[in-house]
């Protein structure tokens, strides 16, 4: 059995870019407000120290330079880590994310890899309003060419991080920021995990929920409440959104017969559709009891008002009335 | 905007150190250009290819002065007319044609198409369809370059007067005179955004300003002299892969075909378009080898008949070629 230890979720971020840095030298990291300041969740927290201003590298405020700029060095070879301060802020250069970093290696004939991880602060709860709050990991899961990964435990963030940043593909890593301060138990040994293999976080026998990111915790807790009046919820975290681990959520399906898809992101055209044309295109689809049910945000761009802005979200008595309207 | 006659232009080849190999590999190259050029809008007027083309024709000398000013180390990144860039970083004709006419031996292995010609192979990262986008990207090429220590090696991009006005090219220059990379900016001005004259998209069209707010060297030339851009970029290689820091060089010359096999030429005179073709750079660059004894009219007929006689055997090779496979379809999409 390893040693573990508890460290934050943030930790486990550092921590893995800081094993991953030592091992190649090939791996920097650049973007805003990330050296001294330590970027504006402290993740970065004690790596210009140890690595000093050129592998963590300050940026202007200039995400198409930057992000282009982490493209153009992975074509070279090297192995940046991009952050882009809030997820929000990928619109700002949805060139390099859309048409650049997924493409290259396609359009120019299977020639060029482009290893660049971007990471990103995306989620609401911190009162950041409609520009800073968003979940946009939809739109990135639709671009053939990008893998794009969403981890809900400090375990998760640093193995699928040290991964990620193996990968010879873009890998877009969308960090939750309400979890940064949440803790968990990380072994002191070196481990990764796997692109694409999700984790049933709780068995149950009598609906699926299938969620990644925030929304995870949320359903678990949610899964403790009903299993206190007997309603036993398997709880399944995708943890990447693509590659997509479509066979544990079918065999979690035709065991449960139900399924629930949770998620942060706006229901309407949100990834819970593509999760749910999955189970439906399934074998999973005639063991179905109930049909297969979303709750994500409402349509409405994020609110300030905190009221407001729990509301527009799913919540653990969202999640009960939804599991309990599928029995 | 400046540009000088092709008469000055002759005179400012002289007195270089180029050598007669040098001289008429430059002479090959334009003559591949100019001939594989014609050639693909023979074909699209044919209805033989697919898809859409943007050619360069008129502009040949902005690419074989530059790209003869390089070595073979460095990256070049190209723009969306970008054939005649592809040739003269090495790209051979034959699986260029292939990738034109969309066969399994295109230089993308038929999946990129002429917008997108590229061969990372000999570190030239193509045509992008998205401008600015390159500019962006070179400079990652050259935090490579530098992170690496690499001495003798720089990061260039080719981008239009169009592209200038992009928020892209800003903050790569920005970023590249901030972090000192060893990144060279050439503006080929070609006087025409698509359609969209320079005067109507820019208050002042002298983009060579545009390096000023960041310290930049620039220089503004004659894109129609290959000797002047050979001379220009070769000083402005040395001065960027000394550690310097970036530099923008402004090619000016004029895109005598039209922007794509759509273009009625609604904007322009024919007399405009007949004026340019008088500054042709290949008949000037004709004038200068002859006068100067480099060659005579005779050998250089001899070599721009051999490169026609290579574009049309790249046709047939082209067409020798299967198209790929519908099973390699899903390849490449991942590493």
């Amino acid at each position: 059995m390893a040693t573990m230890k508890e460290i934050t979720y943030a930790q486990a971020i550092n921590d893995a870019m800081c094993e991953e840095m030592q091992r190649d030298e090939n791996v920097f990291m650049m973007g805003e407000d990330i050296a001294e300041y330590c970027g504006a969740f402290g993740v970065s927290r004690g790596m210009l120290e140890k690595f000093g201003k050129d592998r963590i590298m300050n940026t202007p405020i200039s995400e198409q330079a930057y992000v282009g700029a982490g493209i153009g060095a992975a074509m070279a070879g090297m192995r940046p880590i991009v952050e882009l301060m809030f997820s929000d802020f990928m619109c700002v250069c949805f060139d390099e994310l859309v048409n650049e970093a997924p493409k290259m290696r396609f359009m120019f004939g299977g020639k060029v890899k482009v290893p660049m991880v971007m990471r990103t602060a995306a989620g609401a709860g911190t009162g950041a309003a409609a520009q800073h709050s968003q979940s946009l990991e939809a739109c990135l899961a639709h671009f053939p060419g990008l893998k794009v990964v969403i981890p809900s435990t400090p375990y998760d963030a640093k193995g699928l991080l040290k991964t990620a940043i193996r990968d010879d593909n873009p890998v877009m890593f969308l960090e939750q920021k309400t979890l940064y301060r949440t803790k968990g138990m990380v072994p002191e040994e070196e481990y990764t995990i796997p692109l694409g293999v999700a984790d049933v976080k709780r068995e149950g026998t009598d609906c699926s929920i299938i969620t990644y990111g925030r929304m995870v915790q949320m359903s678990l807790q949610a899964a403790e409440k009903l299993a206190e009046e007997g309603i036993h919820v398997e709880v399944v975290d995708i943890r990447s959104l693509v590659p997509l681990d479509t066979k544990t959520i079918v065999e979690s399906v035709k065991k449960t017969h139900r399924a629930l898809i949770v998620h942060e992101a706006v229901q309407f055209g949100g990834f819970g559709g593509e999760i749910a044309g999955q189970i439906a295109d399934s074998d999973a689809f005639y063991y179905l009891d109930a049909p297969i049910r979303r709750l994500g945000a409402l349509s409405c761009p994020i609110p300030f008002n905190p009221n407001l802005e729990r509301e527009t979200f799913p919540t653990v008595d969202k999640i009960i009335a939804q599991v309990k309207s599928l029995l | 905007m400046s540009v000088k006659t092709a008469k000055n232009s002759a005179k400012a080849g002289e007195g270089t150190e180029i050598s007669r190999e040098l001289l008429l590999k430059m002479w090959e190259n334009m003559n591949l250009a100019r001939n594989f050029e014609e050639h693909v809008q023979w074909l699209f007027s044919k209805g033989l290819v697919h898809g859409t083309t943007h050619l360069g024709i008129g502009e040949e000398a902005t690419a074989a002065g530059t790209i003869a000013a390089l070595k073979p180390q460095d990256y070049v990144f190209g723009t969306h007319r970008g054939h005649s860039q592809a040739i003269c970083k090495g790209i051979s004709v034959n699986n260029m044609m292939a990738e034109i006419l969309a066969r399994e031996t295109g230089v993308c292995k038929g999946k990129g198409g002429s917008m997108h010609i590229a061969d990372p192979d000999i570190h030239y990262f193509g045509a992008d369809g998205i401008l600015g986008a390159s500019a962006v990207m070179c400079n990652g090429t050259a935090l490579a370059i530098k992170k690496r220590g690499e001495k003798d090696r720089i990061s260039l991009v080719f981008f239009g007067d169009g592209t200038s006005n992009e928020g892209a090219t800003w903050e790569a220059m920005n970023l590249a005179a901030v972090w000192q990379l060893p990144t060279l900016f050439v503006c080929v001005n070609n006087t025409y955004g698509m359609s969209t004259p320079i005067a109507q998209a820019m208050h002042d069209t002298d983009i060579s300003k545009r390096a000023y707010p960041f310290d930049m060297p620039a220089r503004s030339i004659d894109g129609n002299n290959v000797l002047e851009v050979y001379r220009t970029i070769k000083e402005a290689r040395e001065y960027v892969a000394s550690g310097k820091g970036p530099m923008l060089v402004v090619e000016n010359t004029y895109r005598i075909s039209g922007h794509s096999k759509s273009d009625g030429n609604l904007y322009r005179t024919k007399e405009e378009i007949e004026s340019w073709k008088k500054k042709c750079p290949i008949k000037a660059f004709r004038k200068y080898l002859v006068e100067n004894g480099i060659a005579t009219e005779q050998e250089l007929d001899d070599m721009a008949q051999a490169a026609a006689n290579a574009i049309d055997a790249a046709e047939e090779y082209a067409k020798s070629c299967p198209e790929p496979s519908v099973d390699d379809l899903l390849n490449d999409v991942y590493a």
